[in-house]
């Protein structure tokens, strides 16, 4: 029973997926992604949710949602505002109402939407039958019976048949979407594998999610996004968390050495320690450690070892490896440091996205205790900021901290996959066995590093550790002098890192009136805010920066070309800050949101407005 | 993969040895464990560049500096975190844990226990001197209780850990004790850790001139030690005493002193010593027994088989390098779902 809906061509769709966090929506949205990416769009992606595991069933703080952008031109964010949201339950549309655009589709499970479960969302009325859903295109879907009545056949309990529900969903959202329903059923044979029933049964509710939504009046239009323009070759799907744990690998094979991560679970930083623990047939050893403290330690041994070492957390975790860290700048052994952020102080936010550890990478220690401090702008390029990690720590002989962030860590993107063979190569500082001219800090003239003499190697025995040690010889002394050469030999080495590292790049014309700054994880906001201004005829660039200490060497002629300055940052100002410090001839002026959320291009278009016709005044 | 040997009697103490001031006070009994290490390593068949020493921080922890071998010393209670790294990176390496009742039992505990439990094949020497020396004299979680201290001037108000029990609830398989004063048995007992697979924890009591003298006096007294300490040797019946005529027997499941040839007790009646015992509930009872009413155990408590660590990680790594299709990062980089744009298809 078919019809011949009309076909909407749009240039770029957001999709929200929306229910309880058993509900399966985090899973059905990567579906809708991966087929998505199959067919060629651009994507973005931006998972949300609770911190508990199953927060209370059909409560506003148990949603668990997923955001999916899909474009045929270029998406940088996941969208401000959804044109299709998925709700579940009424919690679901209560916490997603102000997210979506007008005029979106509204599809609900009908099944859901009663009395016991408006009381539960904190409905005082109806949402169906007062005016609050005017104006949008609702599809009211029996989502759980005909799941329940199709599901039966296969022999599955009734709550394993409500399991299968998202795919009822995705069913739908394929005919929606104009995608071949194989796409589903391979994504599905891949998912279950071995269990056969599950396979045969998700598939069928996904056909009769699919036969649903061609039947009813409701859907009588359906989107096509066509393929990507300006891209070619071959791409995946990929998160910031998978990126950065490939990025280790490669720059472990790269170097020649092998990967070591000693870490400890923490949220959102913990799919990097899952995913170096499947990759034993690459060589890589991933070391769940008992604490944070560990985690590091285990990883400074490593380093002495011989091993590219790394270790991966959030900011609870960071705090505390900072003694650790300040003695692998102390011994200068390579080390990379992935510090995942999430809202804080204290446990904060654990599940959402900030960028409140900037000062602690930079100064969170005892000491003078400089470090490489660099962040990744986008879910795929952790992969080239891990790689880029890996190979200043080894090179420099000091330890780097990455800053990515909830946001990153967990979106994706499409990623043109590289061949390894067109990275930059990576040469560790290492010594031949019996150099007799060998001394444990002896330093290479150009980057100031000392090298690495390995335990097992025959002739080189040394010491090495956390007491200050004399210039060349590396014997412990107390000498003043000494120990004042040895602290500036240190902070040298780091700021001599700004010779291997690019000149920071401008977005837009290299002078202007306002000049948008930014750093780490808020690169597809400001870009998308930018570009759309820039568009609109206004004099406004952008800077990203993801080298942060050392800064790029061009950074003050790029501030100087603009009448104003603004720095733009999920935290209280800690960049702005910073370069207040560095630069104290120009002025910076702030954006700042602390909400556990990036920003939305809109919010950013607005302050850049207000900023710019204040200048016209 | 295991540490490679070398034949013995190739190297010498000579080969140990540092140029360099030993730092420690005179009359402090860490020199004795400096200097028989340096007499055991060469019995070892440890090549010397395969020697590590990671240390934390104390009296104990300046260990490293003192001897020509690679050194780490690292931070306060995280020697056992280092060396997991540095063995579970390179298990060829022989590495040895130098480390303090301070270091290893308040800060490090976590990491002590730990290391034990994962049984990572390492040598922890406890320079147990029941007090922080360093800092100059404040008790320690293995000072005695009610013990006057420059922190607990009305005496300590806390129970002591015997570092021996830690080591068996943290399914240790290798415990031994020392005393600082006893080289020929140090000696012993420090080739016997070195060559077990598996964690060996060393104590050693050791004694500490300036801030706890005479500690462990009532144990290691030259007129006192023959009947204050038993020295116990797998196989052989638990004896001990000036006249070799003590020995400890099990009555009715609890152990007690019996004396040899007093109501009919014949050396059949006693315990004999199976330090590879999988059950470790004697070697329990043994570490906790003390004066007055036991000796107090010396030698190897414990020495069982169990796996290890890194050996386990090296086998999971080998078969899992044999049985992958993915053989590089851009094998990685190419599985699962991956898609082909093309410029055709983009032309519109």
């Amino acid at each position: 029973m078919g019809k011949n809906p009309k076909i909407v061509q749009r240039e770029d769709v957001v999709v929200k997926f929306a229910g309880d966090s058993g509900d399966g929506m985090q899973l059905t949205g990567s579906q809708f992604s991966d087929t998505s990416a199959f067919v060629g769009n651009d994507l973005s992606t931006f998972p949300d949710y609770p911190s508990e595991i199953r927060a209370p069933q059909g409560t506003v703080a148990g949603v668990s949602g997923f955001q999916v952008h899909i474009g045929h031109k270029e998406v940088t964010t996941p969208g401000d505002q959804a044109d299709v949201l998925v709700a579940m339950n009424p919690a679901a549309l209560k916490a997603n109402m102000k997210w979506i655009k007008p005029g979106a589709t509204v599809i609900i499970d009908i099944d859901n939407f009663d009395n016991k479960h408006y009381k539960k969302a904190g409905y005082e009325e109806d949402p169906l039958h007062d005016d609050s859903l005017d104006g949008y295109n609702v599809v009211k879907a029996p989502i759980t019976n005909l799941t329940r009545d199709t599901a039966k056949q296969f022999g599955l309990d009734q709550k394993t048949a409500d399991k299968t529900r998202n795919q009822f969903v995705a069913g739908m959202l394929y005919w929606l979407f104009n995608r071949d329903i194989k796409l589903g059923e391979d994504f599905l044979k891949d998912k279950f594998r071995t269990k056969e029933n599950l396979v045969k049964a998700n598939m069928a509710v996904l056909h009769a999610g699919y036969n649903y939504a061609e039947t009813i009046e409701a859907l009588s239009t359906t989107f096509l996004v066509d393929p990507v323009k300006n891209k070619k070759g071959l791409f995946r799907n990929m998160t910031g968390n998978l990126a950065t744990a490939w990025g280790l690998l490669a720059a472990a094979e790269k170097a020649g050495l092998k990967l070591f991560l000693g870490s400890y679970p923490i949220t959102p930083a913990t799919e990097i320690l899952q995913e170096i623990a499947k990759r034993k047939h690459l060589g890589a050893v991933a070391f769940q450690a008992e604490d944070e403290i560990a985690g590091i330690c285990s990883a400074i041994g490593a380093s002495f070892s011989g091993r590219l070492a790394v270790t991966t957390t959030s900011g609870p975790g960071l705090a505390l490896k900072s003694e650790a860290i300040g003695l692998a700048v102390i011994t200068e052994l390579p080390l990379v440091i992935v510090n995942v952020q999430r809202g804080g102080p204290s446990t904060g936010l654990p599940t959402k996205t900030e960028q409140s550890d900037l000062m602690q990478a930079l100064y969170g220690r005892n000491g003078e205790s400089p470090a490489i401090v660099i962040a990744a702008s986008t879910p795929a390029n952790c992969f080239d900021f891990a790689y880029t990690a890996a190979k200043l720590s080894v090179e420099h002989m000091t330890p780097v901290i990455l800053l990515t962030d909830s946001y990153l860590a967990n979106g994706s993107e499409l990623w043109n996959i590289p061949s390894t063979k067109d990275l930059p190569d990576i040469t560790p500082p290492l010594v031949a066995d019996n150099d007799e001219k060998y001394q444990p800090y002896l330093r290479d003239q150009e980057k100031m590093n000392r090298f690495w003499a390995i335990p097992g190697q025959e002739g080189l025995r040394h010491r090495v550790g956390g007491l200050e040690k004399e210039d060349v010889t590396g014997t412990v002394s107390h000498d003043p002098m000494n120990h004042q050469v040895m602290v500036i030999n240190r902070q040298k080495k780091v700021e001599k890192v700004a010779d291997y590292i690019p000149d920071q790049e401008i977005i837009g014309e290299k002078t202007g009136d306002l000049l948008v700054i930014g750093w780490g994880g808020t690169y597809g906001g400001l870009v998308s805010a930018v570009t759309d201004l820039q568009k609109a005829g206004m004099s406004i660039s952008l800077v990203q920066f993801n080298y942060i200490h050392p800064l790029p060497k061009n950074t003050e002629q790029v501030f100087a070309g603009f009448n104003k300055r603004i720095v733009c940052e999920i935290n209280m100002g800690q960049f702005a800050y910073h370069l207040r410090s560095k630069f104290q001839q120009f002025e910076f002026l702030q954006h700042n949101k602390v909400q556990g959320l990036p920003f939305f291009i809109a919010e950013l278009k607005e302050k850049f407005i207000e900023i710019l016709e204040g200048n016209h005044q | 993969m295991a540490e490679e040997k070398i034949e013995t009697g190739t190297l010498s103490r000579q080969d140990f040895k540092l140029d360099t001031t030993v730092k420690w006070c005179a009359g402090c009994g860490a020199h004795a464990v400096l200097s028989t290490i340096m007499g055991a390593l060469p019995e070892t068949g440890v090549k010397k560049e395969n020697v590590v020493f990671v240390s934390g921080i104390g009296c104990s922890s300046r260990f490293p500096y003192y001897i020509n071998a690679y050194g780490f010393h690292s931070l306060h209670g995280r020697a056992s975190a280092i060396a997991s790294g540095v063995k579970t990176a390179n298990p060829n390496l022989s590495v040895w844990v130098m480390t303090g009742d301070g270091d290893s039992m308040a800060i490090g505990g976590n990491h002590f226990i730990h290391i034990i439990r994962r049984n990572i094949n390492v040598n922890i020497i406890l320079f147990n001197n029941k007090i922080y020396g360093l800092t100059k004299g404040q008790y320690s979680p293995t000072t005695p209780k009610g013990s006057i201290t420059k922190t607990s001037p009305d005496g300590t108000i806390e129970n002591p850990f015997q570092p021996g029990e830690l080591t068996m609830g943290a399914q240790g398989t290798f415990f031994a004790r020392v005393v600082d004063s006893d080289p020929k048995m140090m000696k012993d007992v420090i080739l016997k850790a070195a060559a077990h697979k598996g964690t060996s924890v060393v104590e050693v009591l050791l004694n500490c001139v300036i801030f706890a003298n005479d500690v462990h006096k009532s144990i290691t007294g030259r007129d006192v030690r023959d009947d204050h300490q038993i020295y116990l040797k797998h196989g052989e019946p638990m004896i001990f005493g000036k006249e070799r005529n003590k020995g400890i027997r099990y009555n009715c499941n609890k152990m007690e002193v019996v004396t040899i040839g007093e109501n009919g007790i014949t050396e059949e009646d006693l315990i004999v010593h199976d330090a590879t015992d999988p059950d470790d509930s004697t070697h329990y009872n043994l570490v906790r027994m003390g004066l007055p009413e036991f000796p107090v155990a010396m030698g190897v408590v414990r020495s069982a088989e169990s796996t290890v660590f890194e050996s386990l990680m090296h086998d999971q790594v080998q078969e899992a390098q044999k049985k992958t299709k993915l053989k590089t990062v851009d094998d990685l980089l190419r599985s699962g779902n991956t898609f082909r744009i093309d410029d055709e298809e983009t032309v519109s």
